[in-house]
């Protein structure tokens, strides 16, 4: 008839259902975030096991309503049962090659909700700085900081960053990336660090985390022990990419070391050696571990939850990689394919779009290995004036 | 002229521009030491542009910009020396600019009706620019990249034929219909008066003849002229009318390096902008070869964006690097950065833009010799933050 309005009967409320509470708890690998969204005239229902996935179907819920000419907001009957593909879905950030003030790392999150990105991959530390204020060694971001006042993450900011990223059911894991790119931890940490050699004397210069000295395993136990406190994850990324043995090479101690393992001219046995003891470390924590893929490359013996974060193209193909990581057992995270940091002319997100993350010859056993992957956003170029738009 | 002394510094300059440019560096001296307090060094500077003509080209089309997007460019702008805001302010996706004697012009041609430059949001540009020794040069490309034109002005663009039929689709503007050019003297005439600078950019480049072609109207024109076949004959044919009837209006014309490739017959006055990217160097030998001035834009499209340092490949360019004579040289006036829309609107203006840009400030303003990219990596850190 004329007389009645050409819209349905207006709804108020948005009924939501959790079957599980959980609402002071902290996401997991392993949380629920499937959830079923009803809507048809008179009734709205949102309902899901755990309340991370009615996180999930509020945002999804939020993207069904829509306006019309008139500024009436509406919404179509719907019928939507949803789930994650993969349960890890990351994105990373980088505060070591140039700080980004907190508002920064807070927006990020709030868009990472809307794409219902998951994890926040926070790559905390790094050579150019160490913003992190750690309570067992102050002296780390006092001498490793951009600035010691102002662009540092007090325990209350990364508190903060956790806080806001449970609330929209995001978990936050951080990567304190040893022995290599560890260069702003030598001015707060004096003998942390391999001192370099040109000859027989110390160039003045410095590597990678020295993996022969004892105090080494102390103050990595120390700080490890703060971070697992600290970040509720309940796991940790201790990175472990791209090592460079130079240093390592010109030091008489560490050759003399080499000797007395008998490790013979092979560095990576050195490396292995001190990863195997780092994440011995973090075990004992009851921590579990992500690393970037040059631990499995080179050999390391870990553990067999351990989750191998695959990023390069070359001199494996990534999917190579995936392939051999899965085969081997271990979980594999990509991100490879994903360098947002890596910007080009034109429509790039359609390359992104397009990567099949399965796409590899392996038994079903090892495709359920892959748990997901992360778009990272390596900072050398990317500061708080240019994040959003470059991660956006 | 600059000179910093002892209780005094004075700034002296010809014209005023002189005196903003100086108050420029001026700003640039100063720094603040560790305990707050400003400082600058005695200083004695004599300074001047290498060329006349340094600008930077926004495009408003592809993507509107709000104008406070604008204003903050013509502010960095004034920052790094520049002083011409080249503005391409309509193509086909879209026609922002509101004419007073065609207003269904951005009636129909403007994204929405949010999306729109009135004639006071041109004057406030204008002023804006002005009062930071910048030149607005307005560029209403024609015959091609006008769809948007056609929405508001019927019979403007040539109707594509499929077979013996229109097929209801549109080409650049028609060159044959007296109609054209009445719209066109017209409407020239209104931009004449809006912009007051002494140039308009008139465009004339990528015109794609296809629609031509396949138009019998334009065929019998084409046979009636004793063209042939050349559609470049055509589109000189239009471009010769459409510069003389600006000329008309006593204003100077710049034009795309195509008008000249395909033998348009330019005044001796006529700018040329080369933007080509291949061989681009024997492109500026042959427009100054002909007598005719030059502006480069080519090496310097920041629309192409790249993983890293760009800043540094457009810092390199060395402008003169063309086969020429001392003569020929003189007559590349300049050159400007242009940041096209496809990919760009206010959300990422600002960061895609500068500091890119300022590589390209510098090559045009700084003497021959200023090269060094390491000694420019580190003052460009440095201004980078003073502009943030």
């Amino acid at each position: 008839a004329e007389n009645e309005p050409p819209w349905g009967t207006p709804c108020t409320q948005l009924l939501v259902f959790v079957a599980t509470p959980g609402c002071d708890g902290f996401p997991s690998l392993d949380s629920k975030e499937s959830y079923k969204l009803s809507v048809s005239e008179g009734s709205l229902l949102l309902s899901a096991d755990a309340v991370w996935g009615a996180l999930r179907g509020l945002e999804t819920f939020s993207q069904l309503v829509d306006r019309d000419e008139n500024g009436m907001y509406y919404i179509n009957k719907t019928e939507i049962v949803d789930f994650p593909r993969f349960p890890h879905r990351g994105l990373l950030l980088d505060t070591s090659r140039h700080y980004l003030p907190l508002r920064a790392i807070l927006e990020t999150l709030d868009v990472m909700a809307y794409n219902k990105f998951n994890v926040f991959h926070w790559h905390i530390v790094d050579d150019p700085s160490f913003p992190y204020e750690s309570l067992t060694f102050p002296e780390l971001s006092k001498q490793g900081a951009f600035n010691a006042m102002t662009h540092i993450y007090t325990a209350s900011d990364v508190q903060m960053v956790i806080e806001y990223a449970r609330l929209r059911g995001i978990r936050v894991i951080a990567e304190f990336d040893t022995p290599g790119h560890t260069l702003s931890w030598g001015p707060g940490a004096p003998d942390l660090l391999t001192p370099c050699y040109l000859g027989k004397d110390p160039s003045g210069t410095y590597g990678p985390i020295n993996p022969i000295l004892n105090s080494t395993y102390q103050f990595v136990s120390s700080l490890f022990k703060e971070v697992s406190i600290v970040f509720p994850d309940f796991f940790l990324h201790l990175g472990g990419d791209e090592v460079d043995f130079t240093c390592w090479k010109s030091n008489p101690q560490i050759s003399a070391f080499m000797k007395e393992m008998g490790f013979g001219d092979d560095y990576k046995k050195l490396e292995s050696f001190y990863i195997q003891r780092l994440l011995d470390i973090v075990s004992s924590l009851g921590k579990g571990y992500i690393v970037w893929q040059e631990v499995f490359d080179n050999r390391v013996k870990v553990r067999p939850d351990t989750i191998i974060h695959v990023w390069k193209e070359n001199p494996t193909p990534y999917m190579e990689e995936m392939a051999n990581v899965t085969k081997a057992g271990y979980r594999a995270l990509l991100s490879a394919p994903w360098y947002l940091n890596r910007i080009s002319y034109g429509q790039d997100w359609m390359a992104a779009y397009q990567v099949e993350p399965l796409k590899f010859e392996g038994s079903p056993e090892q495709k359920e290995r892959v748990i997901g992957g992360e778009a990272c956003m390596w900072g050398e170029y990317v500061d708080v004036t240019n994040l959003a738009p470059r991660l956006w | 002229h600059l000179t910093v002394t002892d209780p005094m510094a004075i700034l002296k300059a010809d014209e005023v521009w002189g005196a903003l440019r100086g108050l420029e560096t001026f700003s640039q001296l100063v720094y603040e030491d560790d305990y707050g307090s400003f400082l600058v060094n005695e200083s004695e500077i004599d300074d001047f542009p290498r060329f006349a003509h340094r600008g930077i080209l926004l495009d408003t089309s592809r993507h509107y910009l709000p104008l406070r997007s604008i204003l903050t460019n013509l502010d960095a702008m004034a920052f790094n020396k520049f002083n011409v805001l080249h503005w391409h302010i309509v193509d086909d996706q879209s026609f922002p600019y509101q004419s007073i004697y065609f207003p269904e012009l951005s009636d129909k041609g403007a994204y929405s009706y949010n999306h729109i430059y009135t004639p006071t949001d041109v004057r406030l540009v204008i002023e804006y620019a002005r009062l930071r020794g910048i030149r607005v040069i307005p560029e209403f490309d024609t015959p091609g990249h006008t769809q948007s034109w056609g929405k508001g002005q019927k019979d403007l663009l040539t109707p594509c034929y499929s077979g013996e039929q229109p097929s209801g689709s549109f080409g650049p503007v028609n060159p044959i219909l007296n109609t054209t050019y009445d719209f066109m003297t017209k409407f020239f005439k209104e931009i004449s008066s809006v912009f007051p600078d002494a140039y308009i950019h008139l465009g004339g480049d990528e015109v794609n003849f296809d629609c031509w072609k396949s138009n019998p109207e334009v065929k019998e024109f084409m046979w009636k002229q004793g063209f042939g076949f050349d559609y470049a004959k055509l589109e000189s044919y239009y471009m010769q009318k459409i510069l003389d009837i600006v000329s008309t209006y006593n204003k100077g014309h710049i034009v795309w390096q195509e008008v000249f490739d395909n033998k348009a017959q330019l005044k001796p006055d006529t700018v040329v902008q080369v933007w080509i990217q291949n061989n681009y160097a024997w492109e500026l030998s042959r427009v100054t070869g002909a007598g005719l001035t030059a502006i480069l834009a080519a090496p310097w499209y920041l629309d192409y964006i790249s993983y890293g340092q760009d800043w540094k490949k457009y810092y390199s360019v060395e402008p003169f690097n063309f086969p020429g004579s001392e003569k020929q040289k003189k007559l590349l006036i300049g050159g400007e950065a242009c940041l096209w829309g496809e990919f760009v609107d206010e959300t990422n203006l600002t960061p895609r833009l500068w500091p890119r840009a300022s590589a390209v400030g510098e090559r045009l303003w700084s003497s021959r010799s200023v090269t060094n990219l390491q000694d420019a990596y580190e003052r460009l850190v440095n201004h980078r933050c003073r502009m943030l």
